[in-house]
């Protein structure tokens, strides 16, 4: 049992700051790119492919990496510690981890291939008005003519479903459950805008749209979407520890330099309590989200699907504190869209509300205490104490 | 990063668990699960079978009993003997004076004192406080005057925790009233018999006789009971409240606590927002195990992790609203003081043990403290 990064896993991170750090370390920098179409860097998709961080969740001989969780969370950290803008979460780890899941041996190739060389980006589209977060689809049905199936309905928000190469589309099915398709965007309805954080999204509408069935066609794949999900919940988690570290680092930055009645805000003990209880939403959040990646390692399931819950609810909880606090910590300033900091409010936010927030997740715990007497996080196998 | 215990600290933790529920007196652990206060006996009977067992001390140096264990198994050591409802080595023995004397002492000292210590044949109190030196220890005014070989004490010492059954106690004193504060300090172990030395309960909000006055009037104390150097008692003060990381956060208690909680909450938690205190609790608990164990994981051997002092903080605030979960649902039933008619033990304990655990966030560096500490050595601020 540890908690700590090999050399290897060291050198990732490091290789991982190095880049997008270079890169987005000037805020500026990254809104510039934020406000020009697609809403990312090309460039820097292009540069993430190439140092194997597309396919890095992918099996080697779909072309990519088979590199674990660990590694994911270590990349999914350094992309949330600068926001950067390339849909990491929502085109390698939720697409791309549903074809990978789901896919047949030529759509895995095929599609992991492109994603991981970096000449494509996918687009889970997967939220239907008045849905939240479950990880089934109603209001796009799939409807099958012999071997030809079609959608029809409407995906919304689709993160960056205009930019997209690829969708990949859950739909109700004729004959009950939910599949996966894929579809190629050419002559799709795509009404695309921007999102609060700086991102992308659209409304895309199917109309008897030609898509291909992921895997088995007419296979039920909630449980896998479900799976999926629980995974970008966790790294989405390791998204938000990265902006969390980076908006306290700033607000003690700030605390001990700005100057207010003639001291610097330091001398406040009231300021720096408050910066201290971030400090500790902080820890509590980091250690449960670097367990549930661990959890997410063994490969049950049922016990990511736990951890995911139980690492979401505490990333919700300690998103919103440290980042309101450190709004409220800097003053005026923050309200600018030129700081920073603002943007990692927003960012942490949107995040929290991209696949379950902290009501979610209370919710489904909530409804599972008796199922045990205590939990045991350092348990062998799947059992709770 | 890896999630599984080797092994070898598996079996380790299994040996733990086995010994702890089946090889420890039953009806201690049942007044413990019940949440009653134990007696004197209850308490030495209890560390006397942890010592002889070889686990009363552990990490103390092995010369004296310690068993050179890693950190993490000394963290399992503690976790499973507080979900087994065994009480924790008294800790004024295990923790604070054992280790100061296996450091700081002479070899007489440590050859007079530490077999007896472990064993509990004595028991200590601890003599830090006074009425205008909490938090702010350094403050303290208890006077000893050197008088050829003896100290001459006078002062009052004050929230000597269960001092009414204490042998003797480690005590800071004012030796130097000339230099700067923390510098005129040493530390004097005290025969609680000798003559001059009076023990006073105060009456606290829970109903119970936990803590007491201490009053030294013309107490004389041998010189050879100074623990450490003359005037060098705040290193060892500092010594004493610094170097636990393992077992700052009661986690095994509080989640024994909440776990028998569901339990006694019967009907009422089929109400929504119950069930979601329950897992909030739960959560926040899981959070705060997991930092202790990469505090543990990640000190071996070295500095501790910055964010053990996140372990205190939270870890009795989490204890404190488990108290008032259980409150709560004791509800109305909780009134009675005492065994009130037909009303369960647990419901009109839960009020004593509300009130009482509001000290948690007190002593041992108050919870503000804490965050003084945070924002200073952590944040830079």
């Amino acid at each position: 049992m540890d908690f700590t990064y090999d050399d290897e896993q060291d050198a990732l991170r490091d290789a991982v700051r190095g880049l997008v750090g270079k890169a987005y370390a000037d805020f500026e920098q990254r809104r510039r790119t934020a406000a020009e179409e697609p809403g990312f860097s090309e460039k820097m998709w292009t540069q993430l492919a190439e140092m194997g961080l597309l396919g890095l969740p992918f099996a080697e001989e779909d072309g990519g990496v088979g590199a674990g969780p660990v590694e994911i969370g270590i990349v999914a950290r350094e992309l949330g510690r600068v926001l950067a803008p390339e849909p990491y979460l929502t085109s390698v780890v939720l697409a791309g981890g549903l074809v990978s899941a789901a896919g047949t041996r030529g759509q895995r190739a095929e599609v992991l291939g492109a994603l991981s060389a970096g000449e494509s980006v996918l687009a889970f589209a997967h939220d239907e008005e008045g849905s939240r977060w479950a990880p089934s689809a109603s209001a796009v049905r799939a409807t099958r003519d012999g071997d030809a199936w079609t959608l029809t309905g409407v995906k919304e928000p689709v993160p960056h479903g205009a930019r997209a190469d690829l969708l990949v589309v859950s739909a109700a099915l004729p004959d009950g459950g939910t599949g996966v398709f894929l579809v190629d965007p050419d002559g799709v309805q795509r009404d695309g805008y921007t999102t609060y954080d700086g991102g992308r999204a659209a409304r895309v509408t199917f109309d008897g749209t030609a898509a291909t069935p992921l895997g088995t066609p007419g296979q039920d794949l909630e449980p896998t979407i479900a799976t999926i999900l629980d995974i970008g919940r966790i790294m989405a988690g390791q998204e938000a520890l990265g902006a969390m570290e980076v908006a306290l680092a700033a607000t003690t930055s700030y605390l001990t330099s700005r100057k207010q009645f003639g001291v610097t805000l330091n001398t406040f003990q009231a300021l720096n309590f408050r910066a201290a209880d971030m400090y500790v939403s902080l820890e509590l959040a980091s250690s449960l989200v670097q367990w549930a990646t661990m959890v997410l390692a063994t490969g049950d399931a049922t016990r990511a699907a736990d951890a995911a819950a139980r690492a979401a609810y505490q990333v919700s909880r300690a998103s919103r504190h440290v980042g309101q606090e450190a709004i409220q910590l800097h003053g005026g300033i923050a309200m600018t869209a030129e700081y920073s900091v603002g943007m990692y409010a927003a960012r942490l936010s949107a995040l929290d509300h991209l696949l379950g927030d902290g009501q979610h997740h209370l919710a489904r715990l909530a409804a599972g205490i008796e199922g045990y007497g205590a939990i045991d996080p350092l348990a062998p196998t799947a059992g709770r104490g | 990063m890896q999630l599984e215990l080797s092994a070898e600290d598996q079996a380790f933790r299994e040996e733990m668990r086995e010994f702890f529920t089946m090889k420890f007196p039953q009806e201690i652990r049942d007044a413990v699960t019940a949440g009653r206060e134990l007696t004197k006996e209850q308490i030495v009977e209890s560390q006397q079978t942890l010592n002889a067992a070889g686990l009363a001390v552990p990490h103390w140096p092995e010369e004296w009993g310690g068993r050179g264990w890693s950190d993490l198994r000394r963290h399992l050591w503690n976790e499973e003997m507080q979900a087994a409802a065994v009480p924790l080595p008294l800790a004024f023995n295990a923790n604070m004076i054992g280790p100061v004397l296996a450091h700081f002492g002479s070899q007489e000292l440590k050859e007079r004192f530490l077999p007896p210590t472990a064993n509990l044949d004595i028991w200590w109190s601890q003599g830090f406080s006074e009425p205008d030196a909490g938090s702010d220890l350094a403050s303290l005014r208890t006077t000893a005057v050197r008088d050829g070989d003896h100290f001459v004490v006078n002062g009052q010492k004050t929230w000597t925790t269960l001092g009414q059954y204490g042998d003797w106690i480690f005590t800071l004193v004012r030796t130097d009233p000339e230099v700067k504060k923390q510098a005129g300090i040493s530390m004097l172990l005290i025969d609680m018999t000798s003559p001059g030395v009076e023990v006073r309960p105060i009456e606290l909000i829970d109903g119970g006789h936990e803590v007491n006055e201490v009053w030294f009037t013309d107490v004389r104390v041998p010189a050879d009971l100074l623990v450490g150097e003359l005037n060098g008692g705040w290193t060892i003060a500092k010594f004493l409240l610094g170097n636990e990381r393992v077992g700052v956060a009661p986690v095994g208690t509080t989640k024994r606590v909440l776990a028998q909680a569901k339990e006694l909450a019967g009907a009422q938690l089929e109400d929504p927002f119950t069930r979601a205190r329950f897992a909030e609790l739960e959560n926040e608990l899981l959070s705060l195990e997991l930092t202790a164990l990469r505090v543990v994981a990640h000190s071996e051997g070295g500095e501790p992790h910055p964010a053990s002092s996140v372990l205190k903080l939270k870890g009795t605030e989490i204890q404190q609203a488990v108290t008032e979960l259980v409150l709560d649902l004791a509800g109305p039933a909780g009134l009675a003081t005492g065994e009130g008619a037909g009303v369960p033990e647990w419901a009109h304990l839960a009020a004593p043990t509300y009130l009482n655990m509001r000290k948690a966030s007190i002593y041992g560096g108050s919870n503000e403290i804490q965050r003084q500490i945070i924002a200073r050595t952590i944040l830079g601020l």
